[in-house]
């Protein structure tokens, strides 16, 4: 089981680094991809089946098509002549250097008071999820709701042509 | 089974990834891959501390995920649109190039 999960992160890490690190745009969106289903398998592996296949549907059905979509609408594939990379670039490599220190300093200080072994797998269904989200989380769902129907218009007014907004 | 420290190992390591793709990239839709990793990463935090914590049948951590999910996609959206704007209005995607607000 320990094995699964070093195999996987070490899957979604690599995808992530390739994700960032690679020329093409192309390349670093099926990256992406890679990463996400990594993800998608870790949150399988900790016994949350409704959020792993979420994280398929969404991300790797959606965001990452999204994605691929704005590449190909910006002819983003095109390799810049100028590098990839922004002019102040050390100065953000090492800010994140900075923050995964801190982050790991945390993590590592207080690996002694984290539970080392979890409690029984809990059986989670998606009829209690279902219940869940229209009892006590009724409130949270309408406002996504919401928040999504917002979202859409607002994408489809900001990408629509400057001459049919004229109209 | 894997310590709990592990799995957030991980996702610190997913989001400096993510934090230093944002900060170093020059191309708008890269600096969004690299803000949705940072979310994801926040997402396995989440699953992680409801599936160790005392109470994972409250299901509170993995809501918190799925509504985290919902609002990212959202945000992938609105951000690609305005990335498309961007590029017809610009005709670039490069962020260094992009210093003036005004049209």
């Amino acid at each position: 089981m320990s094995f699964a999960f070093y195999l996987i992160a070490a899957l979604t890490l690599a995808g992530g680094l390739a994700a960032v690190l690679l020329k093409n745009t192309v390349h670093c969106a099926l990256a992406l991809t890679v990463a996400f289903a990594g993800l998608a398998l870790l949150f399988l592996e900790l016994d949350a089946q409704f959020a792993g296949f979420a994280q398929i549907l969404v991300y790797i059905g959606a965001v990452a098509i999204l994605v691929v979509f704005a590449i190909l609408l910006t002819r983003g594939s095109e390799t810049p002549k100028d590098g990839v990379y922004s002019r102040n670039w050390l100065a953000g490599l090492f800010i994140a250097a900075a923050v995964f220190a801190v982050l790991g300093w945390a993590v590592l200080q207080s690996a002694g008071g984290l539970p080392q072994g979890a409690v029984a797998a809990p059986t989670v269904t998606v009829l209690q999820i279902g219940n869940a989200l229209v009892s006590r989380y009724v409130l949270p769902l309408e406002i996504v709701a919401l928040l999504l129907t917002a979202a859409m218009i607002g994408a489809v007014i900001v990408a629509m042509h400057e001459k049919e907004r004229q109209k | 089974m894997t310590p709990l420290a592990h799995y957030l190992l991980v996702a610190a390591l997913l989001f400096s990834i993510g934090l230093a793709g944002a900060l170093t990239r020059r191309n708008a839709i890269l600096v969004l891959i690299g803000i949705e990793l940072m979310l994801n990463a926040a997402n396995l935090n989440l699953i992680a501390f409801w599936r160790y914590g005392p109470h994972p049948e409250a299901l509170t951590g993995m809501m918190f995920a799925i509504f985290s999910i919902a609002v990212a996609a959202a945000e992938a959206a609105v951000g690609l649109g305005l990335v498309i704007q961007i590029h017809r209005h610009a005709h670039t995607t490069d962020l260094d190039a992009m210093n003036r607000m005004k049209g």
